[in-house]
């Protein structure tokens, strides 16, 4: 329909952040990257298609806006300083955040199909879509939404025990069969390093996110260690935008932001 | 079908509408159990079951099935129990793995199909069984996931359970409302809500416990996992996941539920259940291991008070309708 053509028609790359298993990090992730893509100069939107659990609005410290329709549809809200990263999730649908959103397979499907064609995102470089873990509805559905769009691109979060990597093996295959480009696994929480006496340890072990890049011949994107300062950050109402540069993980996510780019540029 | 229509045109504020809540009666049609025909076999294959603990988070990725593992082998350690473990997470089943069994297959027999056991006392059920290859994705919408539990609540031979501990995967949906629905054929003791300190994870366990009230399922009490960590080097303890509102603690304070137990970060955790090993026999000296042993002490003293209070009330009924 021409709506659907005009909404995400000014979006150049679309990025899925999966992951398969629960808890690694996908939505913080997602907003790091966003983040790291914003400093390297480009325009990004995040869309969260966690119904269950959105996670984002109060990560950013949006979670009590209300969102606004223009004659195009849904406009998203704006974080940062300067308001240049475009947000939209179900989180700024429910009236009270401790609304369950109990719903079956069919009603997720419905709101992500509108999430999908009735936002009116405008020109973006990058629109980074946030999921839930697992291989379902929600998963499906974006994918067949997104499908008549863009080329799509899948970026992988693991963290490093083999527990979460065999999670992350099967979300590969769906992300084969869906026909996506994988732009590469990213191994979260690997290492704790100690901030009394420095002594890094492995708490979800280490390694796995590599090895399972190598077995199944994508590109590994790096290690993120686990950053309790960040983590702080993103839940007292400190500006984690302002604090995310000085994180111990900043560097490791620049790093994988550029990779991601150079990625993309070789390909097109 | 739903309308899309119902979420746009209020100015960006819609109700959460859920399909879960309300009667019994109104739920059981709505789920696909389909009549009394359906609820009778239901309730016949798992009469034997004394008790039946549901193991939920909202969150992901906080230790809902390395906890319901650990439940498994905790209560196992009684040779007299029958404990089963029904791993639900159709999408990311961890449970085979956790309890060493990847690999393994499951058999039919004429009664059924027979759950793999770990040890003699401890059967587990899982997706993670059927599949053939670990890189095998489940890609299925929600109907097909709710028929798969069915089968396995209805063609999976228990036989005598003390035990029926179901691991869930994240969330609030189709299998949440898929396993209520389909145990208020028999009953459950209760649900064990697990969390994390920060409030990420408190902010969707609050969902969880709205969810368990709408559809009347007993909270037996809350596990607040990866709380602390101390250093091996310096013995100093950081809080990786800090609570800043508060933690488990205030939030079951607020929500009236009960905190079962705080369970420190132990990375020895993560390693036994990467080799399919019980946490609690490899490290019994770890705070993490005593956490974890109250813990599943005070729900086996919930499930066997919830049973003594509801035969003093079949006793109490029967004797009051004998009277003259």
């Amino acid at each position: 329909t021409l709506a659907e053509r005009t909404n995400l028609a000014g979006v150049r790359h679309i990025l899925l952040v999966l992951s398969g298993k629960g808890g690694v990090g996908k939505s913080t992730l997602s907003t790091e990257l966003a983040l790291a893509l914003r400093n390297a100069g480009k325009r990004v939107g995040i869309l969260d298609v966690d119904l269950c659990g959105p996670s984002i609005p109060r990560m950013l410290r949006v979670q009590d806006s209300a969102v606004h329709q223009c004659d195009s549809g849904w406009v998203p809200v704006f974080v940062g300083q300067d308001k240049a990263i475009a947000l939209m999730s179900i989180g700024f649908l429910l009236e009270r955040p401790d609304d369950a959103v109990v719903w079956r397979g069919p009603k997720k499907n419905a709101l992500i199909k509108q999430f999908v064609t009735d936002v009116a995102w405008g020109d973006l470089d990058f629109l980074i879509v946030d999921t839930p873990p697992g291989t379902s509805d929600e998963h499906i559905s974006t994918v067949e939404a997104l499908r008549p769009h863009q080329l799509l691109g899948a970026v992988l979060v693991t963290t490093p025990q083999a527990v979460s990597v065999g999670d992350v093996r099967r979300e590969l295959t769906f992300c084969r069969k869906a026909g996506l480009q994988i732009l590469g696994i990213v191994e979260n929480m690997s290492g704790f390093v100690c901030p009394h006496c420095s002594e890094c340890t492995n708490i979800f072990s280490k390694g796995g996110g590599e090895e399972l890049a190598k077995h199944a011949g994508v590109p590994f994107l790096g290690c993120v260690p686990l950053d309790p300062q960040l983590s702080q950050s993103l839940e007292e109402g400190k500006d984690f935008i302002q604090e995310f540069p000085k994180s111990s993980a900043f560097p490791a996510l620049t790093h994988i932001a550029q990779q991601i780019l150079d990625t993309l540029q070789r390909s097109s | 079908m739903p309308q899309p229509g119902a979420v746009r045109g209020r100015r960006g504020r819609a109700g959460p509408g859920s399909e879960g809540g309300g009667s019994g009666g109104t739920v059981r049609a709505r789920c696909g159990l389909g009549g009394r025909a359906e609820v009778a076999e239901l309730r016949a294959r798992l009469r034997a079951v004394r008790h039946t603990v549901l193991v939920l988070s909202g969150k992901g990725g906080v230790g809902k099935s390395t906890f319901s593992a650990l439940l498994a082998h905790g209560l196992a350690a009684d040779e007299t129990k029958q404990v089963a473990l029904l791993d639900i997470d159709i999408c990311g089943p961890s449970i085979p793995k956790m309890m060493g069994l990847e690999g393994e297959q499951v058999h039919q027999s004429g009664s059924g199909w027979s759950p793999v056991y770990v040890e003699e006392n401890l059967g587990v059920m899982s997706v993670g069984f059927l599949l053939s290859s670990p890189d095998d994705a489940v890609i299925w919408r929600g109907p097909k996931k709710n028929g798969l539990i069915k089968q396995f609540l209805r063609d999976v031979d228990w036989g005598e359970v003390d035990y029926l501990i179901v691991d869930t995967p994240p969330g609030t949906s189709d299998e949440h409302l898929s396993i209520v629905q389909y145990l208020s054929a028999t009953h459950i003791d209760g649900a064990v809500i697990v969390t994390t300190p920060q409030e990420v994870s408190l902010q969707d366990v609050r969902k969880e416990i709205n969810f368990c009230r709408k559809v009347k399922l007993p909270i037996i009490g809350v596990v607040e996992n990866m709380s602390g960590f101390v250093c091996p080097k310096c013995k100093n303890e950081s809080q990786i996941f800090p609570p800043t509102t508060g933690g488990a603690e205030k939030m079951c304070q607020n929500l009236s539920v009960s905190l079962l137990g705080k369970v420190p970060l132990d990375p020895q955790i993560g390693k036994s259940c990467d080799r399919g090993q019980s946490f609690l026999a490899e490290a019994p000296e770890s705070p993490a291991t005593l956490s974890y042993r109250n813990i599943i002490q005070r729900i086996q003293e919930y499930c066997e008070h919830h049973h003594l209070q509801e035969e003093k009330i079949i006793v109490s009924s029967v004797l009051s309708s004998d009277s003259p």
